[in-house]
């Protein structure tokens, strides 16, 4: 992972120093709350339904053991003992003080932590793949580049009061696993016919109220011109970006109403004023940053260790090697899935306690490195395989060994009315009802990979557009109702959701789960079709007839 | 999105003024001298739309105490026991309607 | 509403003239951007300086035959939540050269104005009174920067090439 130098350390020392100050300036009244909002809210702070909420960056989803024990202590001493990961890759804590605020930040720096624009008008923490750096698909590590353009966005003086939030992501696999084509800036890496990588761009995707696929503007751009061209973009956006409606104020509307080739061409002019000026990548600068990466002194290792072989034949084990270890590129290694789903809890939720064991298992046995997925899940990279069962154990003990990663119960779910003071409906307690339904493990395999998505309202934290299925709560008469959505997708094939029919109240959200799922069995062309595809082959009318036919 | 915040006023019924407290978020309501209380109970009830105007532009005078003062309905019970009004302020007065991690 | 510029409070020589109000002669004046741009053939013959209120929905580059003339030109934060006026800024310092007073004025906090600073403002029409005293450490609250600006201060990127050889890191 990155390690931070002395540079790095001073900015967010100096980062919360200034939010300390501001802090004070309106405890005493000095800062209205209107002046204060967005300076709280570009520190990572929301006010909820009843407590300030605190969101913590973790750029690229990479953490150290010794910042997920400072989570730990956080969620300890300024928090109720626990913290959710979230979609972008970040983690919230609930409960925290406003008058505590400054000390809780001071604590995170010490590990490097903070949160700097994990919300408010500005550029969020940049994602990408959460199996960067250990993918076996990958055509390189994305996180460098993550990580320039990390430095690039962070307190960039023209873009920190931009028109509304702006989100990137990045991808250097073969399989997207960073949603690029709903991102502001998407950016995928290719390799090119002379053997050079570059980035293809993608702009103005993005869920929320008015989703949009992104449109490519660049198929090729060479990495040189990386930050230069990201500069132009965003320019652009900030001149003609609209202020006006905040509803029509995000990236997505401007490359609509101009057009993506109208916007391209924009982009084009202006990047053609700045491409070879000061951002232009010099070969050196990249070294720099590569070389701040720390990666593993892997052993020389043979895949499918006898301790492995023997281990197959404890039924329970098979059933969560199977499902929640992946192939790592280092021969003898795999990549280990953390469920932060269990039956009948809070999706993407962990404990202090689970934090800390976490860590320590990290250290033990994933060279000290944990990453967070946009699926609200965990996973340690760099596990050798021989040391799996042990492993499996310990997560066992801790509850985060729940054989579902990818399946019907690993939902992913923004917070919801429980805490959140935008939300309509909740989100928790629908996903805690949707994994006691489909408790039968056997149950959830036959149904297979299936990706729930609820958001509590229509600002679509929970991603609901592009859920397989995609649940959205909206609030019908002071009741809430859920609207389904079929057939929604992230990977390479983007799509965005269709309509199943009209909105169930909360007492029937999770039989019509249980119905689409009942419906999928019965319609899928063999066993291996994928819910997704059968949903794309067949349409949603079937499921729609067998759904509302008894409602 | 609707947020109470954002809404028009038009008072039904019984409403009370509630906000979070700066310092830590806490929910507050307005009490009838003028201080802002964890306790329901003790909340100014009004039951007409200017009665709720005045007693919001009192709130709204304090700039440090609370934050996003707004009318929030409540319902009477036959003891005239202050309920919170709707399934939002129920959670607000309460907290989430799930078990909380590691205390469930 | 206090004028701040070199980190020190200053009096405003400029004049303001409203509409089509008679520009005084002999004082330094600012127009609105219209009246500015209708009299530009005359406003060039006079002796005292010319200023302009630039608002931030139009193109700066329409500025640009003016700018070696002009003494000021005055751009609008309509609240300070609106940073459209930054990318103005750095365009009318980086890419059309001008040496002028940059004026950031509307709403502003001294929590802004570095980036202000940075972005190629060098005189602030500050919002608050309080915000004045505060202005200089305001802007030395970095001592970091990650990416070049307007300000021409190194970004991070090129300072950590140009230090010594550092130990590996720890």
């Amino acid at each position: 992972m990155y390690i931070y130098d002395d540079f790095d350390r001073t900015l967010v020392q100096e980062r919360v120093r200034e939010f300390g100050d501001q802090v004070n300036r309106r405890l005493s009244g000095e800062l209205t709350e209107e002046e204060f909002k967005p300076l709280r809210l570009m520190n990572g702070v929301y006010l909820q339904l009843h407590a300030y909420m605190l969101r913590i960056a973790i750029p690229y989803g990479t953490l150290s053991s010794d910042q997920m024990r400072m989570l730990a202590h956080v969620a300890r001493r300024y928090d109720r003992n626990y913290g959710h990961f979230t979609t972008r890759q970040n983690i919230q804590f609930n409960w925290i003080k406003l008058k505590e605020l400054p000390d809780a930040m001071a604590d995170l720096a010490r590990a490097g932590l903070h949160g700097m624009q994990t919300s408010g008008n500005c550029v969020r923490n940049v994602t990408t793949d959460q199996w960067a750096g250990v993918a076996p698909d990958e055509i390189e590590d994305p996180r460098i580049w993550a990580e320039l353009l990390r430095q690039h966005l962070t307190l960039h003086p023209e873009f920190s009061f931009l028109p509304r939030k702006f989100k990137v992501a990045l991808t250097a696999a073969a399989h997207d696993r960073a949603a690029v084509k709903i991102h502001d800036i998407g950016l995928r890496m290719h390799r090119n016919g002379a053997g050079e990588t570059g980035f293809e761009v993608i702009v103005g995707g993005g869920l929320g109220r008015t989703p949009f696929i992104g449109k490519t503007i660049k198929p090729f751009l060479p990495k040189r011109d990386l930050l230069s061209y990201v500069e132009a973009i965003m320019r652009t956006y900030n001149q003609y970006g609209r202020r006006d409606n905040i509803y029509k104020a995000r990236m997505k509307i401007l490359v609509h109403e101009l057009g993506a080739e109208k916007f391209a061409g924009e982009v084009e002019e202006e990047w053609q004023s700045i491409k070879d000026g000061p951002l232009a990548l010099d070969p050196a600068v990249v070294a720099d940053i590569a070389a701040r990466f720390r990666y593993p002194q892997y052993e020389l290792l043979a895949d499918n260790p006898s301790e492995l072989a023997r281990a197959r034949e404890d039924n329970r084990f098979r059933l969560w090697l199977d499902n929640s270890v992946t192939n790592h590129k280092v021969a003898g290694y795999a990549i280990v899935t953390l469920s932060l789903k269990p039956e009948g809890g809070p999706p993407g939720d962990a404990t202090a306690a689970q934090m800390d064991t976490i860590a320590e298992l990290a250290d033990r046995y994933s060279h000290g490195e944990i990453r967070v997925g946009h699926e609200q899940n965990l996973a340690l990279p760099h596990v050798a395989q021989r040391d799996l069962p042990t492993l499996w154990r310990a997560l066992d003990g801790i509850g985060v060994a729940t054989p579902n990663v990818n399946l019907i119960s690993d939902i992913i779910a923004c917070p919801g009315l429980d805490y959140c003071s935008l939300a309509n409906a909740r989100s928790i307690p629908v996903a805690e009802e949707i994994t006691r339904r489909f408790r039968d493990l056997d149950l959830a395999r036959n149904v297979g990979p299936l990706h729930i998505n609820i958001s509590g309202c229509i600002n679509a934290c929970g991603h609901h557009h592009i859920g397989h299925i995609g649940i959205l709560g909206v609030e019908k008469n002071g009741e809430e109702y859920y609207q389904v959505t079929l057939g929604g997708r992230a990977d390479d094939s983007a799509e965005l959701g269709t309509i199943l029919g009209p909105a169930v109240p909360y007492a029937e959200i999770a039989d019509v789960v249980e119905d689409i799922a009942t419906a999928y069995l019965e319609l899928r062309a063999r066993p291996g079709e994928l819910f997704v595809d059968t949903v794309q082959r067949v349409g949603v009318d079937p499921f729609r007839e067998r759904v509302y036919a008894a409602r | 999105m609707t947020s109470p915040l954002q809404q028009k006023l038009k008072v039904t019924g019984p409403v009370v003024v509630t906000a979070n407290r700066l310092g830590d978020g806490a929910v507050v309501y307005r009490a009838a001298d003028g201080t802002w209380t964890k306790d329901l109970a003790v909340a100014v009830v009004v039951t007409t739309t200017p009665a709720a105007l005045e007693l919001l532009a009192a709130a709204t005078t304090e700039k440090v105490a609370v934050v996003d003062a707004y009318v929030a309905p409540v319902e009477l019970t036959t003891q005239q026991q202050v309920l919170p009004g709707n399934l939002r302020e129920r959670i607000r007065s309460s907290g989430p309607t799930v078990a909380l991690p590691g205390q469930g | 509403m206090p004028l701040v510029k070199a980190g020190r409070i200053v009096e405003d020589r400029f004049v303001r003239v409203v509409d089509d109000a008679p520009v005084p002669d002999g004082a330094a004046a600012i127009l609105p951007a219209a009246r500015f741009l209708a009299d530009a053939h005359e406003l060039v013959l006079r002796q005292a300086p010319i200023g302009v209120v630039w608002p931030n929905d139009r193109k700066v580059a329409e500025l640009a035959p003016y700018l070696d003339w002009i003494a000021l030109v005055a751009l609008v934060f309509p609240n300070f939540r609106d940073g459209c006026a930054y990318s103005q800024a750095r365009l009318l310092r980086e890419r059309y050269h001008f040496r002028g007073e940059l004026r950031a004025t509307g709403q502003i906090l001294r929590d802004q104005c570095l980036f202000l600073q940075r972005a190629g403002f060098d005189a602030f029409e500050l919002t608050k009174a309080a915000d004045a005293p505060a202005f200089v450490a305001a802007v030395q609250r970095y001592s970091v920067f990650y990416q070049p600006a307007a300000d021409g201060r190194a970004s991070t990127l090129t300072a950590r090439l140009a230090r010594v050889p550092q130990h590996s890191p720890s």
